[in-house]
């Protein structure tokens, strides 16, 4: 044991002043007059995986990058390396101005920003940061264990990220910011295939994560969902867990960009031409938020190109009031750039997700979904199917597992018909289990979700 | 290269000795010191020592098996839409990781800098990390055994290397395709290039050393078209022009500024398409589509790791077991269908000399005349099915399918080609279709989804086709075919002969936590499928 802690080491990444340092030399081996933009990035990743209730594979890593984006007048280039001494740096840079040598000039070329003020970044833990490969495993046993003296089996990936982001411009813009991230999913599964359960959670700390609290959920719904019997498909009144809501509301922000919907190309496209800001298109309880400076979903305090991110409200109240603005479209439309952070905050109800079941007749309880894709992006209709969790509610409460249903259907079409929406809370909702983008939503009970088929997979 | 190499391994040993456990020493001041990083040539036989140097301290730390991999990424990526250039971006990426088998379990670590003192530190914390991996064991990994490869290379046989055309020419050709496509109707147009070369040398505790480099090459175009009054917008992406292990001949021969109108017309025509009337329809399914079908419901079931649950919190599980309840017993499909794998195609995505482990890959049936006969494997994965290898008198050894994406991640299964093999009767697309009464063609992918099990899956492509009496009659839109596999498969009636078989493939297939992309082909001929379940995917919003 002690061999291991000696071995182990805060999270290593770089410090605003090393950054500033890279980026400062980088710079100094620009050789063109328009000037450039340094990006340096540095983060020290984790991951344990588990499968069958033991310890799979593991992985530590740490890397540093710079990417330099480079201009000749309006032409620009980019490139980006992992050797930071001076022989990479000064590659990077002049592969990076060959580059914006040979493109074609930028039409819509917009220059480096001057230096801006920025809010001090809130999405970093030392809990995170601290924790090392044997803490990763003792976190996995807290699931594995209990999972395997009751006979059951179980799956899943822990993962933290500590690092630090810099951008640096040759107007003396600079900006600097650390951040955290972590994710724990576990599915857990009967010993005879027939019964399938998941639960995770992602968060910036680690020490909101409750590794055996997640390990328990899951094997509650592992149990719980043995045995499943075939239904119709069609129409339903649906239960939505957060997660599920999570999985599909953030195609909508993913939809949000202000030019494709100017366009024609977008949802948010309005016939005869225009957008759709200041249309009402989901139901009035529903206000979507990004704010990268709101502690339950917080972000990096500035962009790539080094604008200050800013809360955005995309709806309010079910109503469009802004899209996605690039500086580029920005301009031409006359309007502020928009620069979210991109995470998402849904706003809910006082409704828990027991009454939501108790008041429903005939119905389903969805806890996640799977494989989402898009098939048709003039209504953000999404397919995909339900999984590790789908139940029948009848006359009120859950009467046995059901097998897992295909759907076709939209997040917008679902956002307009609601029934009830709970408190929101973080979920882990990126497909592949990564602590992806922060996102906060309630559970939501919605009626005539369109399932089109059913699936014998558990 | 050879006399700097040297150099630089005298002068970072010593520098890094006197770097050792100082972590707060600024990046700049340990850059300084590692002045070759940028430039080393993973192809020099200076390197051999230090990966001999990493799998000792891997065994001094206890590891019964380690292996080390040093690898450089170099992508280059281009965007454009209409007149425009969007992106020129350049990237590399160097390191190493070293994986250790403590206690029979793994371990794995990995870093950018490629000195003495940190190859010995990176093996020493994977052999820690296995070691505390060990404590949740139940079963020891055992690997099959494997030939050592003594100073193995291979190289992507390219003709010409994509790195060395000039951005100007690429950009050139990428205006000039959208050009092409805007005269002809388009509203908007994306095209892009991406260019991969991966450079990877591999040492084994088991005496392998191989040093290989992989090209990858996929140009695409996306034609967007518009109706006046802002109602409707279809797309038409290239998706024929399969990404590919090729150099930058394939841009060549994929005929972007040739085909482009094609395109744009086609996207136009999208517009007015028939909506399809929802039903049961005979799919005569182009390559070009086909491949992803093959990908979902044939190649990703049959990997044994799924198979064992090992992928069960992302990828999911299969249908395709357990092994010893399907291995020679399980009826995948009609007695038409032969599906191989395989890591040699020319041309193919995943054709290597030796796979992440030092095997070489070896093409192998997984379904012989419809019926399931073997999995996707890796060196700890052939064991788990050692009884079925001896009860068939085969050797018990990996099919080379080990993967890693980059320095910075650890291998794993991924598949192979897996590839769907001609029929006997040498006949094509337009003989399928002509046999058929009613029924939709399809070509090109488009959306795919598919459950965690590769029952239930849904598919749409890029353009429909009506077929009535043996003949194309129009244009449909909003396709898409839902299908359970085994039936589905079963369905196969008709297959294209060897003239008509065409490779098609991913650039970035997801698998495992952290996810990592691999590339992967499928070859396939144009098939047909009875009564497949059509639905109609065309809301209004």
């Amino acid at each position: 044991m002690s061999e291991i802690r000696s071995l182990a080491q805060t999270a290593r990444y770089l410090s605003r002043d090393e950054a500033e340092a890279i980026a400062k030399r980088t710079l100094g081996f620009v050789t063109s007059a328009d000037g450039a933009r340094v990006n340096v990035n540095s983060a020290s990743r984790g991951n344990t995986r588990f499968a069958v209730n033991q310890v799979s594979t593991g992985g530590d890593n740490y890397d540093s990058t710079v990417t330099v984006t480079a201009y000749a007048g309006r032409r620009t280039g980019s490139s980006t390396t992992n050797q930071l001494d001076d022989a990479g740096l000064r590659q990077a840079v002049e592969t990076a101005e060959r580059l914006a040598k040979l493109a074609p000039e930028d039409p819509e070329f917009m220059p480096e920003l001057a230096p801006q003020q920025y809010g001090e970044g809130r999405a970093w833990s030392e809990a995170t940061a601290a924790l090392d490969p044997q803490g990763r495993a003792e976190a996995v046993r807290a699931i594995t264990a209990p999972a395997s003296q009751s006979g059951l089996v179980s799956t899943g990936y822990l993962d933290t990220r500590a690092g630090a982001n810099a951008v640096a411009n040759a107007t003396g813009l600079f900006a600097y910011a650390r951040t955290t991230a972590a994710a724990l999913t576990t599915t857990v599964r009967t010993p005879d295939g027939s019964g399938s359960g998941w639960a995770g959670a992602s968060h910036y700390d680690w020490s909101r994560i409750d590794a055996a609290a997640l390990g328990a959920r899951a094997a509650e719904k592992a149990r719980a969902s043995r045995a499943p019997v075939a239904i119709e498909p069609g129409r339903y009144t649906v239960v939505f867990e957060p997660t599920a809501v999570g999985n599909l509301v953030q195609f909508i922000a993913n939809a949000l960009n202000a030019r494709s919907a100017d366009e024609g190309r977008s949802f948010f496209s309005k016939q005869g031409g225009g957008n759709k800001i200041g249309t009402k298109v989901v139901d009035e309880r529903v206000t979507l938020v990004s704010d990268p400076f709101d502690p339950d979903v917080a972000g990096s305090p500035f962009t790539n190109e080094g604008q200050p991110t800013r809360r955005s409200v995309w709806i309010e109240n079910g109503v469009v009031k802004t899209l996605n603005y690039d500086r580029y479209w920005a301009q031409k439309k006359g309007v502020s750039p928009t620069a979210s952070g991109g995470s998402l905050k849904m706003s809910g109800g006082t409704t828990s997700i027991e009454e939501m079941i108790a008041s429903t007749a005939r119905g389903l309880l969805v806890t996640r979904f799977w494989y989402l894709r898009p098939v048709d992006q003039r209504t953000i209709l999404y397919t995909g199917l339900t999984r590790d969790g789908t139940f029948l509610i009848e006359s009120g409460k859950i009467t046995r597992a059901v097998k897992n249903l295909r759907f076709n259907d939209s997040p917008v079409f679902m956002l307009n018909n609601l029934e009830a929406l709970g408190t929101p809370v973080r979920v882990s909702a990126s497909e592949d289990g990564g602590p992806g983008q922060a996102i906060m939503v309630p559970p939501l009970k919605v009626r005539d979700f369109n399932f089109t088929s059913l699936s014998d997979a558990v | 290269m050879g006399s700097s190499r040297r150099e630089f391994v005298k002068t970072t040993s010593t520098a890094a000795a006197m770097l050792a456990g100082l972590a707060a020493v600024p990046s700049s001041a340990r850059a300084a010191l590692l002045q070759q990083g940028a430039t080393l040539d993973l192809s020099d036989p200076d390197l051999k020592p230090l990966a001999q140097l990493g799998l000792d301290a891997a065994r001094s730390a206890g590891a019964s098996y380690a292996d080390i991999r040093f690898n450089r990424n170099r992508t280059q990526a281009l965007f454009t839409r209409e007149q425009r250039v969007q992106g020129l971006v350049d990237n590399e990426t160097l390191g190493f990781g070293i994986r250790a088998l403590v206690n029979g379990a793994w371990g794995f670590a990995a870093s950018r800098d490629i000195t003495r003192d940190e190859i010995a530190r990176v093996a020493r914390q994977a052999a820690a990390q296995a070691r505390a991996n060990s404590l949740t064991l139940v079963r020891p990994v055992v690997l099959a055994p494997a030939t050592a490869v003594k100073d193995g290379v291979w190289r992507t046989p390219i003709e010409i290397d994509p790195f060395s055309v000039s951005v100007e020419d690429k950009v050139g050709l990428l205006l000039a395709a959208n050009a092409a496509a805007l005269k002809q109707g388009a509203r908007f147009v994306n095209s892009n290039m991406f260019f991969l070369r991966e450079e990877k040398t591999f040492a084994s505790t088991d005496g392998s050393y191989i040093v290989q480099t992989i090209y990858r090459a996929q140009p695409s175009v996306t034609v967007t078209a518009v109706a006046p009054d802002q109602s409707d917008f279809q797309t038409r992406q290239s998706n024929e022009i399969a990404p590919m292990g090729r150099g930058y001949e394939h841009v060549r021969d994929a005929k972007l500024v040739e085909n482009a109108p094609r395109w744009a017309s086609e996207a136009v025509q999208k517009l007015s398409a028939k909506p399809v009337d929802v039903g049961r329809y005979d799919l005569v399914l182009h390559p070009s589509h086909l491949w992803l079908t093959i990908h979902e419901s044939v190649a990703h079931p049959t990997e044994l790791d799924r198979a064992l649950g090992y992928e069960a919190n992302y990828a999911g599980t299969s249908f395709v077991a357990p092994p010893a309840a399907v291995l020679g017993k399980l009826k995948y499909g009609s007695a038409l269908m032969n599906i191989r794998g395989d890591r040699t195609q020319p041309g193919s995505l995943s054709a290597v000399g030796w796979d992440d482990e030092g095997v070489k890959p070896e093409s192998f049936d997984i379904i012989k005349n419809g019926l399931f006969v073997d999995y996707q494997t890796t060196r700890e994965q052939a064991p788990f099915l050692a009884d079925y290898y001896r009860a068939a008198g085969r050797p018990v050894r990996s099919h080379g399918c080990s993967y890693s994406q980059s320095w910075a991640d650890v291998q794993f299964q991924r598949m192979p080609n897996v590839s769907l093999l001609p029929g006997d009767k040498e006949q094509g697309w337009d003989d399928l279709i002509a046999a058929t009464d009613r029924g939709i063609a399809i070509v090109g992918d488009g959306s795919f989804s598919i459950d965690q099990q590769r029952y239930n899956a849904q598919f749409g492509g890029q353009l429909f086709y009506e077929i009535r009496g043996g003949k194309i009659v129009g244009m449909l839109k909003d396709v898409a075919y839902q299908m359970r596999t085994p039936e589905f498969w079963g369905s196969l009636d008709m297959l294209g002969g060897r003239k008509s078989y065409l490779l098609g493939g991913a650039f970035n297939d997801a698998k495992g936590q952290p996810m990592q992309a691999n590339a992967v082909s499928h070859g396939c001929v144009p098939s047909r499928f009875r009564n497949v379940n059509v639905i109609n995917t065309g809301r209004k919003a």
